[in-house]
């Protein structure tokens, strides 16, 4: 499991633009960000070298601002590569509240999933490693 | 047959000697029948059979929403019980409803001062009156109700809500008298113009009497083209009686007051002092024949004040201005009375908000849109939009349930809701036409 930085923010004009000035001015590098969002707000969703100090930082200038756990796998860089890795989690019949994928340099790719309950994490955990998936740590992504 | 109505033509002297008539009576009622007004008056030092003119009655004291709910619920009730047809209340959280009480005459004089609003409309029997106000204890439908009947009008009792089916009964029925909500009459234009009707040629409108919340002239002006019609301002409120204690005429110069059943003063609502025709203060209304729920000097917190000089209508009645607003924090919210105080207590009921809100009203397609920006607290786990927007949503239901009117639910960002000296501005009002 990885740490990743979720921020509540209002849709409204620069607020995006502001909040990556905090993290940039704190330091902080970014290696993928996604945003989900509804009319009245958004969250954020970011991964990051040094999450723990990212969300000290937006917390101090009053964003909402905490770290989710997530499962980061890796996906060979490839087609068909995350058709095959959600396949294998199909047939769990896990809840997946929310996936993305960025790509590194390299030949692989990493897909984020949340899973609704730590149980949930690990039984997929198993279950993909038992398929030849990479499960990756925070170092891994530094 | 249509009734006349000389009284509206009275002198004003021979008014005023009516009013201090019953205003003597009215206060000996008050001191006799209900003993919060004894113990009112003996506490204040005020002798209710020393008042000999309308002036003297400044020497009483005030009763106000408060008196009426710690009263509830029929212990201000002047006459017995059995003397009492029909009840009333003020909209609001359960227990803590104004009730108001009507013996037969009580309704009659009621209808009587709703049917002056057909009169200054030059209605009379030949008028069908389509009645959109809610029917129940909201005093809207059935006060309107009772103007029709008095005036021997024809009365559809649509109450509110089917839009669709208001608009085929004002297009194939013949309303002439529309009664409700202006920003109701408003919403069924806007229906009507939807629906690819032209309601100013396909409705057969000569009137509205819209009251309940407060409009601007330029949505009167534009509720007057799309329908095709005169706007008369009503005023009333459940405390002394319901929507009639007021009614503009043709002349659209302010309301005429009912004068015959009620005195009114101005005061300056910090001093409590009786302000001069002309200025501008808090709307004090003391009944002058009611049977069952009278009143005295009921302080109604409405801002407005006495238009000096005499209509060009020619009636006598003293008119006030178009209402100014309130000397409280309450709200009127699509017709509805909302106190900040009864979100408030809603709020409390859901930990995952924190007691930072705004309640910011603002004018969407001339209907009053209220939005409720409210700060999580802490440690809310908002990762998941889907269980955002079901908080959303189930604070939206017990607001509703609770306020009876509904409020949108915006959840906000840390400390966006603005602190000034460590108090938040709870209510921002950017409605047309709302000063």
């Amino acid at each position: 499991m990885i740490e990743q930085i979720t921020v509540f923010l209002e849709n409204s004009e620069g607020r995006l633009a502001a909040m990556c000035r905090t993290l940039a001015d704190a330091g902080v590098n970014m290696s993928a960000l996604s945003i989900a969002d509804t009319a009245d707000f958004g969250v954020v969703r970011i991964i990051a070298d040094n999450p723990r100090k990212a969300v000290e930082a937006l917390t101090g200038n009053d964003y909402r601002a905490a770290i989710t756990n997530v499962a980061a796998i890796a996906v060979p860089n490839e087609p068909g590569g995350l058709a095959r890795l959600l396949e294998t989690l199909d047939s769990l019949k896990l809840n997946i509240e929310y996936g993305y994928c960025f790509s590194l340099q390299g030949d692989a790719a990493v897909d984020v999933l949340k899973f609704r309950s730590a149980d949930a994490a690990s039984e997929a955990a198993d279950t993909l490693e038992e398929a030849g998936f990479r499960l990756l740590s925070q170092e891994d992504l530094a | 047959m249509s009734r006349k109505q000389d009284i509206l033509t009275l002198p004003h002297d021979e008014l005023e000697a009516k009013q201090l008539q019953g205003v003597k009576e009215t206060i000996v009622a008050c001191y006799e029948n209900v003993p919060f007004y004894k113990q009112l008056f003996d506490e204040a030092g005020f002798d209710p059979y020393k008042v000999e003119s309308l002036a003297d009655l400044k020497d009483a004291p005030f009763t106000t929403k408060q008196d009426l709910r710690d009263n509830y619920p029929y212990k201000l009730f002047a006459v017995p019980m059995s003397e009492v047809k029909e009840i009333h209340m003020s909209s609001g959280t359960m227990g803590v409803a104004t009730v108001g009480g009507y013996t037969q005459k009580d309704l009659e004089t009621w209808g009587e001062c709703f049917a002056r609003g057909i009169i200054y409309a030059n209605g009379d029997q030949n008028d069908i009156v389509h009645v959109c106000y809610g029917y129940g204890l909201f005093t809207g439908g059935l006060g309107a109700h009772y103007g029709g009947l008095w005036m021997d009008s024809t009365v559809i009792p649509m109450s509110a809500g089917n839009t669709e089916r208001q608009i085929k009964v004002l297009k194939e029925m013949g309303s002439t008298i529309l009664c409700c909500t202006p920003s109701y009459a408003m919403h069924i234009a806007d229906t009507a113009l939807e629906m690819g009707l032209d309601p100013a040629k396909d409705f057969h409108l000569r009137a509205g009497i819209h009251g309940a919340e407060p409009f601007s002239d330029n949505f009167r002006a534009d509720l007057e083209k799309k329908l095709n019609y005169k706007v008369l301002d009503v005023y009333g409120l459940t405390e002394t009686m319901g929507p009639g204690v007021a009614i503009e005429c043709w002349e659209q110069d302010g309301l005429h007051l009912a004068e015959d059943h009620f005195y009114a003063e101005i005061i300056d609502p910090e001093t409590g002092e009786v302000l001069p025709d002309g200025e501008w203060g808090e709307l004090v209304l003391t009944t002058v024949d009611r049977e069952a729920s009278p009143v005295v000097r009921y302080r109604t917190r409405d801002i407005t004040r006495i238009i000096p000089g005499q209509c060009a209508c020619g009636r006598t009645h003293r008119r006030i201005d178009r209402l100014h607003g309130r000397t409280d924090d309450m709200l009127i919210i699509r017709g509805v009375n909302v106190f900040p105080s009864q979100i408030e207590d809603v709020m409390k009921t859901v930990p995952e908000l924190s007691s930072w809100y705004q309640v910011e009203l603002s004018t969407v397609d001339h209907l009053d849109r209220v939005t409720l920006k409210v700060e999580l607290e802490p440690d809310y786990q908002f990762d998941e939009i889907a269980a955002i927007e079901r908080l959303q949503k189930d604070v939206e239901s017990k607001l509703k349930s609770a306020l009876s009117v509904g409020l949108k639910v915006k959840i906000v960002e840390p400390k966006s809701i603005p602190r000034s000296e460590g108090k938040a501005k709870r209510v921002v009002d950017l409605r047309e036409g709302v000063k």
